[in-house]
């Protein structure tokens, strides 16, 4: 029990930090068509802002100032590269970004070294909140599922309370109609873009302390979000949030269980006579502890979706 | 009408005479590409130049990936991200056969046991990736990608974990008697290779498949129209690109006597897109010359600078925002003028732009390596000499000037680059309607 509830606290923590790269991800594409390959260097870019500003001011200002500059980025980066590239086409638009990811991640290491980032929780949130079945839980923790739900709320508000929500929904399919009827449907990009990228800071922000900070976190991040956004549907945002929880939650489950697919045969009553480790690349992967696959998981289940159902869980469009 | 008609008989059904004429590079490339080891010998001491021809040998595989990747890119439309995934597991594949008990095939023929392998997983892969087109294709492949690496990171069986799988290619024999010991023999059965796969893939071009993938990635509606499944056509093209990848990856195999996950990883399948996309997707020389170059830039740059990828990324920027068409693309925009024969016309703007071209290249490779000896160069007690120039980055003066020269170089290359078009553009109104066609 006490194992389960606590599995499902830190998935939960990891699915809505997911949800934040995801949500701006998904948006992007179903505004504009542009995958953002860029988008996992963003949060990088977030985090090291973040570590930068914390260390000269301090972690609240960071939380303002950071997602701020990784939005401006994303403002120039779609004034002056995506829409020029525009005219090619989106896959131009992808590519752009593509060309980006490199850049980035050695700017990254140009500025700030190739080691880890001494970017630490700061102490005014680095204590146990309260104690649940005998483990503490951290309060930043707290604050990061705080963080990320008040985002949540913003996001739902911004899109369906306000006007300008009501042009991007609008604009998200039917541009043409939207320009025709007098808004500045290029500068509506823009806003989303940066919004996005701003989402992705934000991300960095509150992931990069309690994860670590390092040049390879683009890396480590970036597929992840691409496999929540496919999974859930592309251009949802709902199914976005569904596959965020649910991928975050299962690979955080999958680290505790320690039982692999021999085991699942021998309780069934198949016992197969393999030794742990296999004789060849079947037996590996009938006895490998499901603990040790567990990065492999969102592949594997995202690729069972698309075989079973190929527009993702909430997805409007085949392709 | 008459003097029309007559070019269009002529593309139609090409004379032998313009048959060899369109292959006469081609078959000058590849007499220097047989010959070019022998200029880096070093004849006094009777050896060959390892790291010439380990560059020539990985331009070699390379050219073969880039075109694959083309197979996709270019004539079908299809962003792949998982494309090394194909070569990667040739490449294991053939490790496997070199250190089975009795190795099946002649050396010569491995790689092409690498390609049906490449092949097969291509077609398991594909079943999957091709349900969909552009970007949604993009982004599974991009996760087939992950998957492969992770996996080949974690299995010890097959992958041999992070320390890959070792091979000895002297284990197999050969068709030929020759004994592999060499660099250079390899270096030689490369270059077969390249040319079979190659005119392989020339071939495909031209059958109806090849004009399926490009009607599908034109017109994926009409084509359906007219009878074709463009989901059978897509699932067909990746599964013949995944074989051209197996090929390659059996080279690299053979090559280096290692396969590790690098061989799998997503670097890899982001390199085969640069060197397509560089090169030009639009015809058949743009992945070999992009190959060739990314090649060189890779072996060349990467020992000058640690920000070579930076430079790269670049490069590939530039490319995407000013010359989507690639390097074969803007030579291909010269040709009206060349036809009229007007080039020389361009030679002084050429010039002119070139002046502010080298400065803000020489502000850009400044300002990073400067940026990048400061954080990184400097803690490993490297020196920074840049053109024989040893700025001191703890001053001010250096970044000052190397920004103030930046600025003016890009300021003054607007300047040029609108003259440029403008001389351009009447260079193109001012032709005769033939020269133009």
């Amino acid at each position: 029990m006490q194992l389960l509830l606590n599995t499902l606290l830190s998935g939960l923590v990891y699915g809505m930090l997911l949800f934040m790269l995801a949500s701006g991800l998904t948006l992007i594409f179903s505004m504009m068509g542009v995958l953002n390959f860029a988008h996992a260097s963003i949060y990088m870019l977030g985090a090291y802002f973040a570590y930068t500003v914390s260390k000269y001011v301090d972690f609240w200002a960071a939380l303002i100032l950071a997602p701020l500059a990784c939005g401006l980025i994303g403002a120039a980066i779609e004034v002056w590269g995506l829409r020029r590239c525009h005219v090619n086409g989106h896959i131009a638009e992808l590519l752009f970004t593509f060309g980006l990811v490199f850049i980035f991640q050695r700017a990254v290491m140009m500025v700030w070294g190739t080691l880890t980032v001494p970017y630490q929780v700061p102490a005014s949130l680095d204590f146990p909140l309260f104690r649940l079945y005998g483990q503490n839980f951290p309060a930043y923790r707290a604050f990061m599922l705080l963080i990320s739900v008040g985002m949540l709320l913003a996001i739902w508000l911004l899109l369906k309370k306000t006007r300008i929500g009501l042009i991007i929904q609008a604009a998200l399919t039917h541009p043409n109609m939207v320009s025709a009827l007098g808004h500045d449907v290029p500068r509506v990009f823009t806003i989303v873009f940066a919004g996005g990228c701003m989402l992705a800071g934000l991300a960095g922000v509150i992931g990069g302390n309690y994860f670590s900070t390092d040049s390879g976190m683009a890396d480590a991040m970036g597929p992840i979000v691409f496999v929540v956004v496919v999974f859930g549907g592309l251009g949802s945002l709902a199914g976005c949030f569904v596959a965020s929880i649910f991928l975050g939650i299962v690979q955080t489950a999958a680290v505790m269980v320690n039982g692999s697919a021999a085991n699942l045969f021998g309780a069934l009553g198949f016992p197969l006579n393999i030794p742990i480790g296999g004789n060849d690349l079947l037996g590996e992967i009938l006895t490998i502890p499901v603990a040790r696959v567990a990065p492999l998981l969102p592949y594997v289940l995202m690729i069972l979706m698309l075989f079973f159902r190929p527009r993702g869980l909430m997805g409007t469009r085949e392709s | 009408m008459s003097s029309t008609a007559a070019p269009d008989l002529a593309i139609s059904a090409p004379s032998r005479r313009g048959r060899l004429r369109a292959a006469w590079p081609w078959i000058a490339m590849l007499l220097i590409a047989l010959i070019l080891p022998w200029l880096f010998r070093d004849y006094a001491h009777g050896r060959d130049n390892g790291f010439m021809t380990a560059m020539f040998s990985q331009m070699g595989m390379m050219v073969i990936f880039a075109l694959s990747y083309n197979m996709l890119m270019g004539e079908a439309g299809l962003l792949s991200f998982c494309h090394a995934v194909f070569f990667g597991f040739g490449g294991y594949c053939v490790a496997h056969f070199l250190n089975a008990a009795t190795v099946v095939a002649p050396l010569e023929l491995l790689p092409l046991a690498g390609g049906i392998c490449g092949g097969a997983l291509a077609l398991v892969f594909g079943a999957m990736a091709t349900k969909q087109r552009t970007m949604a294709f993009a982004m599974i492949t991009f996760g087939i990608g992950e998957l492969a690496v992770t996996a080949a990171i974690m299995f010890k069986h097959f992958f041999g974990g992070e320390s890959g799988i070792t091979t000895d290619r002297q284990n197999a024999w050969s068709l030929f008697g020759v004994n592999y010991a060499h660099g250079l023999q390899v270096y030689y059965l490369i270059i077969a290779w390249t040319l079979i796969a190659a005119l392989g893939m020339y071939y495909l071009r031209g059958t109806p498949l090849g004009r399926m993938a490009n009607a599908c990635r034109d017109n994926y509606e009409r084509a359906q129209f007219v009878g074709y499944d463009p989901r059978m056509v897509r699932f067909l093209q990746f599964a013949l690109s995944g074989v051209f990848a197996g090929i390659a990856g059996g080279l690299y195999c053979i090559t280096y006597e290692i396969v590790t996950y690098d061989a799998v990883n997503a670097p890899l399948s982001g390199n085969a897109l640069l060197m397509a996309f560089i090169g030009g997707v639009g015809s058949f020389a743009g992945p070999v010359i992009g190959a060739i170059l990314i090649t060189a830039l890779q072996s060349g740059l990467s020992l000058m600078s640690n920000s070579w990828l930076v430079y790269v990324g670049l490069l590939f920027i530039a490319m995407v925002t000013f010359a989507p068409t690639g390097i074969t693309g803007i030579l291909r925009a010269h040709g009206p003028i060349a036809r009229a024969g007007r080039l020389r016309a361009l030679t002084i703007p050429y010039l002119r732009l070139l002046v502010p071209c080298l400065l803000v290249l020489l502000g850009f490779v400044f300002l990073v390596e400067m940026l990048s000896f400061a954080t990184i160069g400097a803690a490993e007690g490297k020196t920074l000499d840049l053109f024989g120039v040893v700025p001191d980055v703890h001053a001010a003066t250096p970044w000052l000037a190397t920004l103030a020269g930046t600025a003016i170089g890009i300021v003054w290359l607007r300047l040029e680059a609108r003259r440029f078009l403008v001389v351009w553009d009447a260079l193109m109104t001012g032709l005769a309607p033939t020269a133009l066609r």
